[in-house]
C-alpha cells in the first residue's frame, strides 16, 4: 500500500520543504498571496497536465498539447476580434473541435496500431502551423466578457486572490480527481496502462477508451489555452512552445509512472505547483538566473525516474520471490 | 470416477466436426469436443494438435470454418471473446492474463463493478471480492496491487474473475483452463485442484489442458485426446490407461517403418560432451548424459519433460547450477551462447518463427547470420563469400527457391527449417542440437532433413535431436534418450529402440 503511495507522499514532502525553504529566506513568501498566484500562474499549466496524466496512465504520450493551447488561443481571438463573436460562444466552438482533434489521433493510434509519440508530434506540427496560418502576429482580445471575468473572484485574507481561471482550474482538476479513480472509465484508463492485451482479453472497450482519452487530452489542453489568453488578453501562434514538456515533467515529478498503469491526479497537482514554487523562490531571489528553474526540474525527472525504476525493480523482486 | 450419472442429458457444449483453415495450414480438421455439466474435461495432444485452436473457436478469439457449436442445444457462434463471455464460457489463459497495477478487487470486478451515485464503489467492491475468494479459500488483502502476489495466487484470482458474475451475462457454465498449474507448485496444484472440485459441484463444465498426465488422472472425469488438428478420441479417464493415452496421444502406427541400425555401436565412439549431475534451477534435474561422437543421439518425452531445457541448457542459455560438464574431453562452465558456438556448439530452436529466422532477410543473409557471428563482426563476410554459401547448401539441402536472395518468411515451412539448419551447419560445428526440427513441415521435407541427419553423422558430426515423434527419432539415433518430469528416466540402444520400448519408458514403469 504505501509504496503506491511513495512517490506521491515525496512530492508533497519537496513541496513543503521548497516552500519552508522559501518562507525561512524571504519576508511574504509565507503568505496566502502567494500560494493564490501559484495557482492562477500555472492555472493552464495544470490543466494541461491533468489530460497529460491520463494519457500517460493508459502508457502513451501527446506531444500536440502545447501546439492546441496555442491554436485554441489564436482562434479565440480571431473569433472575439474580427469575427465580432461572444467569447462563449467562440469557447463552444473551440472546444468541440479541439476534442475531435484529439479524438482523431486516439482513432489513428487505435485502428493504424501507431506510436502515440509519432502521432502527436504530427498533430503538434499540424496544429502549430494551422496556429500560425490564422495569424502570424499576436491577436489582442478586448472584450467586456475579459473584463467582467478579470473582475470576478473570491477574496481571500492576507492578499490571497482566487480569480475566476483558478477557481476554473480547481474544479476541473475535482472533476478529474473523480473522473480517474472512481468512474468506469478510469479504471478502464488503468486497465490500458496495466497490460492492454489482457485488457482487451478482460471485455475493456480499448478503442473506445483510447479514443476517449486523446479527446479529453485536446479538449483540456484547448481549455488551458482559453484558460492562458485571459491571463495575457491575446492568442499568439507562438505561445506555449515547450508545454507539453513541461506538462509530462510534471505528471511525472507528481509520481505517474511513463509506462502507465501507476499513478494519481493529486500527484500532478503537486508536480505542478512544485515546479511554480520553484519560480517563485527563484523570482523571490531576484539574483537567480530564472534558467535555475529547468536545471532543478532536470535534476527532480533523473532523481524520480530513477525512484521509479528502483520501486519497480523493488515490487517484481519481491512478486517473484513469492511466486 | 465419473459424476454424470444420468447419462441422458444434454452436453452443455457440444462442437461438433470443426474445421479451421489458417494460410496453408488446415489446424482443424472435424475436430470435435463435447462437455457435461460437473465434469472436468481433460483435452489432451502433443504441441500442435489443435487444444487451442478449438479453445479459440470456442471461446470467440477464433471464428470457425466449418462445424457447428451448439450451447445448451441451441447453435451458437461467437464473434468476439466478449460475446462468449456473454453466454457464460469464460477462460483462463496460461499466462495470467489480469492486470498487475489494479487491485486484486479490481481485477475482479472490472467492467461490472458496484457503484453508487454513479461512482465506484470501493468499500462494496473490496467486500464483494473478500466473499468471492473466501470461498477459494484464500484470504488477502484486495485492496493491493495483483502484482504483489505470487502466481499461484494470481492464477487463483484469474478462476475467481472467470466465475465472478458479469454485468450482463449469464452465469458462468463452461470454465476453459489452458495450462493452469505450468506454473504452480505441489501444493499450489492441490488447492487449485480443491476449487476445481467444489466449481464442479455447483455444476460448471471445466476444460482441463495441460501437459502433466498424472494430473489428469487425479481430477478429470473425461479425456479428449487430438493429434494433427483431428480428434483422436474420446475416452472416460478410469477405464484408459496411461499407456493407451500417451499411445492415442503420440499415434499408434508407428511400428511398420524398420529402424536403421546406426553406423557405429554406441560403445565404440569417444563422447564428444558428457554430462554428471547437471542441475539447473527446476528445469532439469541431475542429469547423466554421455554424447558419442559421429552419432545423433534422441531426446524423448513428453511435451514440458525438459526436453527444450536441456538443448537450452547444453547451448549455454540457462546456466547450470551444480553438475559437471565436459566437452571434447575438457570440462567447461557454457555461461552464455557465444561462448558454446566458439567451442563448436549449435542450436537449431524450436520456434523457427520467433526465435530462428528473421523472416525480411533473405535466404543469402540468414544463412551466413551464425558464421558471421562467430567470426566477429569486424571481419564481414564479403557479399560474394555469402553467395557462394547460401548457393552451396541451397544446392544441398535441396532448398526450393528461385534465388537466394529471396526473403526467408515467404518460404515453406520445410524450407525455412532447412534455411535454419543450413545457418548452424556453415560454421561447421562439432556438435549441433536440434529441438524439434521436422515441426510443422510437410512429408517429403521431412524425410529429406531425416536423411540430412544421417549424413551429418556419417560426417563426423554429433548430433543430440529432440522430436514427439517416436519413430522419427527410431530412424537416425544411435541411442535414445527418454525424458519425465524434468528428469532421466531412460536410456535405450540396440535392441530397445523401438517406438513401442520408448512409449513404455514415458508412461513409466506402470507398463
Amino acid at each position: 500500500m504505501s509504496r503506491t503511495y511513495l512517490p506521491l507522499w515525496i512530492t508533497f514532502a519537496l513541496v513543503l520543504l521548497m516552500f519552508a525553504a522559501g518562507a525561512s529566506q524571504f519576508d511574504g513568501f509565507a503568505s496566502l498571496r502567494v500560494v493564490t498566484n501559484l495557482i492562477s500562474d500555472n492555472a493552464f499549466l495544470l490543466v494541461t497536465a491533468l489530460g497529460m496524466t491520463l494519457v500517460i496512465l493508459s502508457g502513451g504520450i501527446d506531444l500536440s498539447v502545447g501546439s492546441v493551447i496555442a491554436l485554441s488561443g489564436v482562434a479565440a481571438a480571431l473569433l472575439i476580434g474580427p469575427y465580432q463573436w461572444h467569447p462563449l460562444l467562440a469557447f463552444a466552438l473551440i472546444l468541440p473541435c479541439a476534442a475531435l482533434f484529439g479524438a482523431a489521433m486516439g482513432a489513428l493510434i487505435q485502428y493504424y496500431q501507431l506510436q502515440p509519440f509519432i502521432v502527436t508530434l504530427a498533430g503538434m506540427f499540424l496544429a502549430r502551423g494551422m496556429a500560425t496560418l490564422l495569424s502570424e502576429e499576436s491577436v489582442a482580445i478586448e472584450h467586456p466578457f475579459y473584463d467582467a471575468v478579470a473582475e470576478f473572484g473570491l477574496e481571500l485574507p492576507d492578499g490571497g486572490w482566487l480569480g475566476a481561471t483558478s477557481l476554473l482550474t480547481i474544479a476541473l482538476v475535482l472533476l478529474m480527481l473523480v473522473l480517474t479513480h472512481y468512474s468506469r472509465f478510469g479504471s478502464y484508463v488503468y486497465a490500458l496502462g496495466g497490460n492492454s492485451q489482457s485488457a482487451q482479453l478482460m471485455g475493456v472497450p480499448v478503442a473506445r477508451t483510447t479514443i476517449l482519452l486523446y479527446a479529453s487530452s485536446s479538449m483540456l489542453a484547448a481549455m488551458a489555452g482559453i484558460i492562458f489568453s485571459f491571463y495575457t488578453y491575446s492568442g499568439y501562434a507562438l505561445a506555449a512552445v515547450g508545454v507539453e514538456l513541461d506538462a509530462i515533467a510534471a505528471v511525472v515529478i507528481g509520481g505517474t509512472l511513463l509506462t502507465g498503469g501507476s499513478g494519481f491526479i493529486m500527484g500532478t497537482v503537486l508536480g505542478v505547483l512544485l515546479m511554480g514554487l520553484i519560480q517563485t523562490y527563484i523570482n523571490f531571489d531576484g539574483s537567480l538566473s530564472s534558467w535555475w528553474s529547468k536545471i532543478v526540474i532536470g535534476a527532480l525527472l533523473f532523481f524520480f525516474i530513477a525512484l521509479q525504476k528502483l520501486l519497480s525493480h523493488k515490487w517484481q523482486h519481491k512478486a517473484g520471490s513469492k511466486a | 470416477m465419473s459424476e454424470r450419472n444420468n447419462t441422458t442429458s444434454q452436453p452443455v457444449l457440444q462442437l461438433r466436426q470443426i474445421d479451421k483453415h489458417f494460410p496453408g495450414v488446415k489446424a482443424l480438421q472435424q475436430a470435435q469436443l463435447s462437455l457435461y455439466a460437473g465434469e472436468v474435461h481433460a483435452l489432451l495432444g502433443e504441441n500442435g494438435a489443435g487444444k487451442s485452436t478449438l479453445v479459440k473457436v470456442m471461446t470467440g478469439v477464433l471464428q470457425k470454418d466449418g462445424g457447428e457449436m451448439l450451447l445448451d442445444s441451441t447453435a451458437q457462434s461467437f464473434a468476439t471473446p466478449k460475446d462468449a463471455q456473454q453466454a457464460g464460457i469464460s477462460t483462463v489463459y496460461q499466462e495470467v492474463n489480469l492486470l498487475p497495477n489494479l487491485s486484486v478487487a479490481h481485477n475482479l470486478f472490472l467492467g461490472s463493478e458496484p457503484k453508487r451515485f454513479g461512482l465506484i464503489d470501493k468499500k462494496a467492491m473490496a467486500e464483494q471480492a473478500r466473499q468471492l475468494l473466501s470461498s477459494f479459500g484464500l484470504s488477502i488483502d484486495v485492496t493491493a496491487p495483483l502484482s504483489e502476489f505470487s502466481v499461484a495466487v494470481q492464477q487463483l484470482v484469474a478462476i475467481a474473475r472467470g466465475i465472478a458474475p458479469k454485468r450482463g451475462a449469464a452465469c458462468t457454465k463452461v470454465l476453459v483452463l489452458d495450462e493452469p498449474t505450468a506454473s504452480l507448485d505441489a501444493d499450489e496444484v492441490q488447492n487449485l485442484f480443491q476449487v476445481l472440485r467444489q466449481l464442479k459441484q455447483q455444476g460448471v463444465a471445466i476444460v482441463f489442458i495441460t501437459h502433466f498426465l498424472d494430473q489428469v488422472y487425479q481430477i478429470s472425469d473425461r479425456i479428449t485426446v487430438m493429434r494433427n488438428g483431428c480428434f483422436v478420441g474420446e475416452y472416460q479417464t478410469a477405464s484408459l490407461n496411461k499407456a493407451e493415452l500417451i499411445a492415442a496421444m503420440l499415434g499408434k502406427e508407428l511400428s511398420q517403418q524398420r529402424h536403421q541400425a546406426p553406423c557405429v555401436a554406441v560403445e565404440q565412439a569417444d563422447a564428444i560432451l558428457s554430462a554428471r549431475q547437471l542441475c539447473s534451477g527446476q528445469s532439469v534435474q541431475q542429469l547423466d548424459l554421455v554424447l558419442p561422437q559421429g552419432q545423433a543421439v534422441g531426446l524423448a518425452g513428453l511435451l514440458g519433460s525438459g526436453r527444450t531445457e536441456i538443448c537450452r541448457l547444453l547451448f549455454g542459455l540457462d546456466k547450470a547450477d551444480s553438475g559437471l560438464l565436459s566437452f571434447a574431453g575438457q570440462e567447461v562452465k557454457l555461461t552464455d551462447p557465444a561462448q558454446a558456438i566458439a567451442l563448436g556448439i549449435a542450436l537449431c530452436p524450436e520456434d523457427r518463427k520467433t526465435e530462428g529466422m528473421i523472416a525480411p532477410l533473405s535466404i543469402r543473409e540468414n544463412i551466413s547470420l551464425a558464421l558471421q557471428a562467430k567470426q566477429g563482426w569486424w571481419r564481414l563476410i564479403s557479399k560474394k563469400k555469402q553467395q557462394q554459401l547460401a548457393d552451396f547448401y541451397i544446392d544441398k539441402l535441396q532448398i526450393a527457391t528461385p534465388d537466394a536472395d529471396k526473403a526467408i518468411g515467404q518460404l515453406s515451412g520445410g524450407n525455412q527449417q532447412k534455411v535454419i539448419l543450413a545457418r548452424w551447419l556453415a560454421v561447421e560445428p562439432k556438435l549441433l542440437l536440434l529441438d524439434e526440427p521436422t515441426r510443422g513441415i510437410d512429408i517429403g521435407a521431412h524425410a529429406e532433413i531425416l536423411q540430412l541427419i544421417r549424413q551429418l553423422c556419417q560426417q563426423g558430426m554429433s548430433l543430440l535431436v529432440t522430436s514427439s515423434e517416436l519413430e522419427e527419432l527410431t530412424a537416425f539415433s544411435s541411442k535414445i534418450v527418454v525424458m519425465r518430469d524434468r528428469k532421466k528416466v531412460a536410456e535405450l540402444s540396440g535392441e530397445d529402440l523401438n517406438p513401442d520400448r520408448i512409449m513404455a519408458a514415458i508412461a513409466g514403469a506402470s507398463v
